[in-house]
């Protein structure tokens, strides 16, 4: 294809799908590592109450007045959930479903008790994004990236997860060692001094601010699929966290590409005459990685069952 | 107009989508008490998020076959095989490889709804207008509710609820200690299996009211209300059937009082109102009684800790011991005791000592394992088994108080 | 009324906090409504090699925890060589019992070790070639140097329970503190710690262990501290370690001719 054709049409959801795929999957290794998985379910379900809330209150689509609703029902969920679990002393995942699918309720019937006709903002748009329409109608070709004027007419996601994901990476890179020991022991962590409750909601916290800022371009599925099938694919491929890391990037980046390639052109390839959604087709590829790294994974198998002597 | 709703007098679709509602809130209730005793609650996020791509197959096949795809009993019987076919996923990705099952939830979870997703837009692109009650599935729709489609969930409701109650033994057994169950020689993963069988029954039948993402809220939140208010497994199972049929049943009726309240949120909102009046107000396990009885306590605990510090003259190091001393008239504000508290605090030592001994002797051996520092001796021992023991201290004697 | 005051008089003087590497006043922790340690006061001597016993749901553990910050007290202080826990974390190393631990982590052996450095090597400090010397010295001490690539989860209980010691001695404390460091492991392994540890009592370091094999006791340790729920006895094994201590520590759950056995053991 040539740069005429790619660069306005497919390289900015290529960018942004790939970058939010990328920011997702990093604190994803932590919370599959922490048992935590769902949590990221749990986010990103409640990301939809956030955004009515935020539109409700502001009367307008912008865009950080809904990040920041979308970032503050994450914190909510997380707090009644931390908060549920410790008053009634029930399990973390009962604790999980009571929250986030009663918040989820609570944001389809506002939605439904809101004049929402003259502005884009649907049920389906929350759970599937719409990837395939932040296109970069300024670009040329490949000469636009040095064309000022072009550049400013990028679709304003991409620098947004760009910077989500530059500060996704941050933390990660910061606060890495204190991460890596209180997952693998939090007693131990406590004694040499780490604040392993803080540590915990920070990394929630990141995982919220990543799954607001990818569910806004791409929706939410990709965010849950990319929290769980890239660093589940990677742990089967090795034994040590920084090769995982490494992995669940590649694969993250590969799911994105190839489920954006597949969604625009496999229909074509297979004689229809239209796309298919690019988000679902990413969270399934990253099911097939997942499927193939469960299958022939050098360290698929569970090591140290043996928990108590 | 609420009124009317709750007497089925709002016509016929509110009265049909209010009996359904009412079963599938029964049988979600029953059903998932057993799912959130096994601890597995989420599982059914997982089931009920496969279920989509089923749907869409379905659709497709009966439109292929010259159907016009949106026969009730066929979509249902396709998001059937896919659940099943999610749900033998999750058990191989937990069973063969290292992941927790919190991962395997989510990646068939996410995988399964990205693929049904899919399919949805290539439905969507097959031909016009006909895919409109596919979405329905997603947050349920019952607006135009048929008397056949009501049957199904009547019938399929209560299909379900026979089969939990004819196999509630085993998979109560599984679910309170499942190596205990094996050694039985109980078939735990058979058990399991039907288990999860049944949930996705639940979440099928319920797709058509409350749609796929919300069924999940009416497995858990009955079950988990349930638990606030029994110790006992078999109530815990009728009481959530009785929460999730009461939400199933307001929730439909106060949806058909006024437009624009959909019917699957407002039931998972009124189930989540009986969740927060139970976690509150729960005789037992309610927060409020808990908090009351850690409070009585901690008071307990300071003011022995106080009285035994008091009674060896050791200087009482904790402003809280301190100010409930004093409160209770033990103490003066400098950390002396009064004369009351001088009394207390040498039958708290005598005790102590009494303890001592009761806890060093192989004859007193039940007694001892009720020690835990706070309890009266006199409520365990008799006068005289409390004089004999104060024979062998020696000291002065007949101090009960 | 009043003599039986007296008499008891005031059993631990303060004087001995401020020397003290470890002491607890006052410690209730509790798990619900039944306390699991009540109203315990320990002072751990300095330089000495001290066993914490007492039957199983004594508390042992959670004394240890509790002292450590781990699980939060009803009431009571503790403090470390005079001071507050938290401005002297630095000199504490803990072995935790190995069940609390993820072995399917995806971590190397020589990985864990460094976990000891990390206060040395901060936020950010990359891992030099001294800490790697360090860390497989440590290995060396408790004869694990061969195995320093191995995933975790691939070493036996005895092997990993070395590791965790290993993690401790790159810590540099002053005062270690081992949660049951003997439960289930190998003959090899229990030789192994157990000559560690008395290298690290003869470098002048203080070390606790909560025990379990009351058989050992004699011949490992040079100070007890016996638990059920209340503290029961404490001090030099020969005085503290006898028939009547044993006897109102663990009640009928140990028969006479055991405790006859251990203390002439002893004697």
């Amino acid at each position: 294809m040539s740069g005429e054709e790619f660069v306005p049409l497919s390289l900015t959801p290529l960018l942004i799908g790939t970058f939010a795929a990328i920011a997702c999957a990093l604190p994803g290794n932590f919370l599959v590592l922490r048992k935590q998985a769902l949590i990221g379910d749990a986010i990103s379900h409640v990301v939809l109450p956030g955004i009515v809330v935020a539109f409700l209150v502001t009367g307008t689509i912008s865009t950080w007045p809904m990040m920041l609703g979308a970032a503050g029902a994450a914190v909510v969920a997380v707090v009644l959930i931390e908060a549920i679990r410790r008053l009634g002393q029930i399990e973390p995942g009962a604790a999980m479903g009571v929250v986030f699918t009663t918040m989820f309720a609570a944001g389809v019937l506002l939605l439904e008790q809101t004049d929402t006709s003259t502005v884009h903002l649907d049920v389906e748009h929350a759970l599937y994004g719409n990837l395939e329409s932040l296109i970069w109608l300024d670009a040329t070709g490949w000469s636009s990236l040095l064309d000022i004027e072009a550049l400013a007419g990028l679709p304003p996601e991409l620098p947004r997860i760009a910077l989500t994901l530059v500060g996704v990476t941050l933390f990660t890179w910061l606060f890495w060692r204190p991460l890596k020991i209180s997952t693998f022991d939090e007693g131990f962590a406590r004694t040499i001094g780490i604040r392993t409750g803080v540590l915990g909601m920070a990394l929630v916290i990141t995982a919220a601010i990543a799954a607001v800022a990818a569910f806004d371009a791409v929706g939410s599925i990709i965010v849950i699929a990319m929290f769980i099938c890239p660093p589940a694919a990677a742990r089967m491929l090795t034994n040590r966290l920084e090769t995982q890391i490494a992995w669940s990037v590649l694969f993250a980046t590969a799911s994105a590409v190839s489920g954006y390639v597949l969604a625009g052109y496999g229909p074509l390839w297979l004689g229809g005459a239209d796309a298919v959604s690019a988000a679902g087709m990413i969270a399934t590829m990253s099911g097939l990685i997942l499927a193939a790294a469960a299958t022939f994974g050098p360290c698929r198998a569970r090591i140290g069952a043996h928990t108590s002597a | 107009m609420l009124w009317d709703a709750l007497t089925l007098q709002l016509g016929y679709n509110a009265t049909l989508v209010a009996l359904g509602a009412t079963l599938l809130g029964v049988s979600a209730g029953v059903t998932g008490t057993f799912l959130f005793l096994r601890k597995r609650a989420l599982v059914s996020d997982a089931i009920s998020h496969a279920t989509l791509p089923g749907v869409c197959l379905a659709f497709m096949a009966l439109v292929a076959l010259g159907g016009d795809g949106r026969n009730l009993l066929g979509l249902l019987a396709g998001s059937a095989i896919s659940a099943w076919a999610g749900l033998l996923c999750m058990n191989w990705l937990t069973r063969h490889t290292r992941l927790a099952e919190d991962a395997a939830i989510g990646a068939v979870l996410s995988v399964f709804f990205g693929f049904g997703i899919v399919l949805l837009t290539v439905i969507q692109t097959m031909g016009v207008g006909r895919q409109a009650g596919l979405e329905g599935f997603l947050l349920g729709s019952t607006a135009g509710m048929l008397w056949a489609d009501a049957m199904i969930i009547a019938i399929g409701g209560a299909v379900t609820l026979l089969l939990v109650m004819i196999i509630r033994r085993p998979m109560t057994l599984v679910a309170f200690d499942p190596e205990y169950a094996a050694a039985r020689g109980l078939p735990v993963h058979r058990i399991d299996l039907a288990m999860m069988g049944l949930v996705m029954a639940v979440t099928v039948v319920g797709l058509k009211i409350v749609g796929l993402i919300l069924i999940v809220a009416l497995l858990i939140i009955p079950a988990v209300t349930a638990r606030f208010w029994s110790e006992r497994s078999e109530h815990v199972v009728l009481l959530a059937g009785v929460a999730g049929g009461l939400a199933g049943y307001i929730g439909a009726a106060i949806s058909a009082s006024a437009p624009n309240l959909p019917t699957g949120p407002i039931i998972v909102l009124v189930s989540f109102a009986f969740f927060v009046v139970s976690l509150f107000f729960a005789p037992k396990r309610g927060v409020l009684a808990a908090v009351l009885r850690h409070l009585r306590f901690q008071r307990r605990v300071h003011i022995r800790q106080g009285l035994l510090a008091l009674a060896q003259g050791q200087k009482i190091y904790e402003p809280l011991t301190l100010r409930l001393l004093r409160r209770a008239g033990l103490a003066r504000a400098d950390g002396v005791a009064t004369d009351t508290g001088k009394a207390r605090a040498a039958k708290a030592l005598r005790d102590e000592r009494r303890w001592e001994i009761v806890r060093a002797d192989l004859a007193h051996e039940a007694t001892a394992a009720l020690y835990d520092g706070l309890r009266d001796i006199e409520t365990v021992l008799t006068r005289d088994q409390i004089a004999e023991i104060d024979r062998r201290i020696g000291g002065p004697q007949g101090i009960l108080l | 009324m009043l003599d039986l005051i007296s008499n008891e008089g005031v059993t631990v003087g303060d004087q001995g906090l401020a020397e003290s590497p470890l002491a607890v006043r006052g410690l209730t922790v509790s798990y619900g409504q039944k306390p699991a340690v009540f109203s315990v006061d320990m002072t751990v001597q300095p330089g000495a090699m001290t066993a914490i016993i007492g039957p199983n749901g004594a508390g042992k553990s959670t004394l240890l925890k509790a002292a450590l910050g781990i699980v939060s007290p009803l009431s009571g202080q503790v403090t470390v060589f005079g001071q507050p826990l938290e401005k002297q974390r630095a000199r504490i190393a803990y072995v935790p019992q190995r069940a609390s631990v993820d072995w399917d982590f995806p971590t190397r052996v020589i990985d864990v070790v460094l976990m000891g450095l990390s206060r040395e090597l901060g936020l950010l400090g990359r891992v030099r070639a001294r800490h790697k010397a360090c860390a497989m010295d440590c290995l060396n001490r408790v004869g694990m140097r061969d195995f320093a690539d191995r995933q975790i989860g691939q070493l036996s209980g005895g092997q990993q329970q070395r590791v965790f010691l290993a993690r401790a001695l790159a810590q540099g404390a002053d005062l270690y503190l081992l949660d049951e460091p003997f439960a289930g492991v190998d003959a090899a392994t229990e030789k192994a710690i157990i000559a560690v540890l008395k290298s690290l009592k003869e470098a002048g370091k203080t070390v606790v262990v909560v025990h379990h094999d009351l058989a050992t006791v004699t011949d490992y340790f040079d100070h007890v501290f016996l638990i059920n729920t209340r503290k029961v006895a404490e001090g030099p094994v020969a005085e503290s370690f006898t028939a009547e201590t044993l006897q109102s520590a663990y009640g009928g759950r140990l028969a006479t001719a055991q405790i006859d056995q251990l203390s002439r053991a002893q004697g």
